[in-house]
């Protein structure tokens, strides 16, 4: 377990691998592709041992690119990413490819289907391909994708291709995962209409328009245009790109865009401002997750969360209270005399 | 309790694939991840998207007789590469002398047409080799 009283002692973490697990990770840093899937399934599951395999694997993560692909289902982006797949594997390297996929809400199952568009490549030993549910996270992503990622990164994975679910609108995890974020959009889907609503055009370095070939095509790239336009004076313009996946048409343009976001964002400062508000994002939001599965935890052990629950549900008790409550235990370790007294 | 994954798969040259998509949907009913890989799969490509997808199951459906050519490619293929904890049901037209052989090579179960979800589902979770807990 991780002790979190400094960060000598979070790296010691990563002597908490029993000996099975210390086997995988040192397959994987050796590239070890069954290994690295089994891993992954371990951070999928939230295994125990994540904290001290992410702390064993870290270090030798930073040397991949990630590019995320994302737009609304049926836009194309699976065709797509295979088409990448073959661009990244002509510049040589392994390439690594995450495709997320919805998981049911009613039976949390899911299909995952991704793969089917990306056939040819199970026959290429240097590229490794995974599905992965949601498992009911909104975001895009599933929670696990980002260790996934560093997963791929720390096994060889020189570029790693992040697809998305593809809902459109509240795709927010990609933002903070990929340095270089595709949109991918095709004509006739109503989607100069969506392209206009905000957080979709904030959320992409380059903007594609997939199956170039049908009738709408120019008109949706002119209407982009126009939009990009109105934006006034932009850091990075997104360069708008037609592609027709299933042919291959546009890919070298497409790679070479995603060239030259990569080489803008190596300028100056930019990309360390950026890694500086991701890890920041990320802590924050790991700390509070971690916190509150500990403070639960101690709650329920302690007999205190069920006093706490009826308390706010009989309004004896305002839920930031009983919050209040709860860190106090987590904090002191010892459980507080009873829960404070709310004036109505 | 964690996440069953499946892989359903159809090798060889097979065009039929709704019996493997209604499959599908009825294990992911019944709350499972199921990558589901199509058509025209090589014996090759079934084992390397097992290895990838780090599968509990692989379920194969072949209704062009072609099983005994594939299978045992296929069961022989999750070993080497050391998935010896991974579990293969097929389905299809197969013959009861054929089942047999199929048993010999590795196969969990084999199902029939007029099969029943139920029976398929509840066999798929049978058949989950690494603890769920």
């Amino acid at each position: 377990m991780v002790d979190d009283q400094g960060l000598t002692s979070l790296r010691d973490a990563a002597s908490g691998l029993d000996q099975r697990t210390n086997a995988l990770v040192e397959a994987l840093l050796d590239g070890d592709q069954l290994a690295l899937a089994r891993l992954i399934t371990l951070v999928e599951n939230r295994s125990q041992m994540v904290p001290a395999i992410l702390a064993r694997v870290f270090p030798n993560t930073g040397r991949a690119r990630l590019i995320g692909v994302t737009g609304a289902p049926g836009a194309g982006k699976s065709t797509l990413v295979d088409r990448l797949i073959s661009g990244c594997r002509d510049e040589g390297g392994r390439v690594g490819v995450l495709a997320i996929d919805p998981s049911s809400p009613y039976t949390g199952g899911a299909i995952l289907g991704d793969r089917v568009r990306m056939q040819k490549w199970a026959s290429d030993p240097d590229v490794f391909i995974r599905s992965l549910a949601t498992r009911g996270h909104l975001g895009g992503l599933s929670l696990a994708t980002r260790d996934a990622a560093r997963l791929l990164d720390a096994c060889g994975y020189k570029t790693i291709l992040i697809e998305t679910v593809g809902t459109g609108q509240s795709e927010v995890d990609i933002m903070d995962l990929a340095h270089t974020i595709i949109l991918v959009m095709a004509p006739g889907a109503g989607d100069e209409i969506q392209a206009q609503k905000a957080g979709i055009l904030e959320i992409a370095d380059v903007l594609v328009v997939n199956k170039a070939d049908r009738e709408g095509a120019n008109q949706l790239v002119g209407q982009l245009e126009a939009m990009l336009d109105l934006a006034g004076e932009l850091a990075w313009r997104p360069p708008v790109i037609k592609t027709v996946a299933g042919t291959g048409r546009g890919i070298e343009d497409l790679l070479a865009a995603c060239q030259a976001h990569q080489e803008w964002l190596a300028q100056g400062e930019r990309s360390g401002q950026r890694l500086i508000e991701r890890a920041g994002r990320e802590l924050a939001e790991l700390v509070g997750r971690i916190a509150a599965e500990r403070a639960v935890k101690a709650a329920r052990e302690a007999g205190l969360w069920e006093d706490l629950i009826a308390g706010v549900a009989n309004r004896r008790l305002d839920p930031y209270s009983a919050a209040e409550a709860l860190l106090a235990a987590l904090e002191s370790g010892k459980s507080p005399r009873g829960p404070a007294r709310s004036g109505g | 309790m964690r996440k069953i994954r499946v892989l359903v798969a159809k090798p060889g040259l097979d065009g039929h694939d709704r019996g493997a998509k209604v499959v599908a949907r009825a294990l992911r009913d019944a709350g499972m991840e199921v990558i589901y890989t199509g058509l025209h799969q090589t014996p090759q490509q079934v084992v390397r998207a097992a290895a990838q997808e780090d599968v509990d199951v692989v379920a194969l459906s072949i209704l062009s007789g072609a099983h005994m050519t594939l299978v045992p490619k296929i069961t022989s293929g999750l070993r080497e590469v050391g998935l010896v904890d991974v579990s293969v049901l097929v389905g299809g037209i197969i013959p009861d002398s054929d089942a047999l052989r199929l048993y010999a090579a590795g196969v969990r179960k084999v199902f029939g047409p007029g099969s029943s979800l139920e029976a398929i589902v509840a066999t798929t979770r049978e058949s989950v080799q690494r603890p769920l807990a």
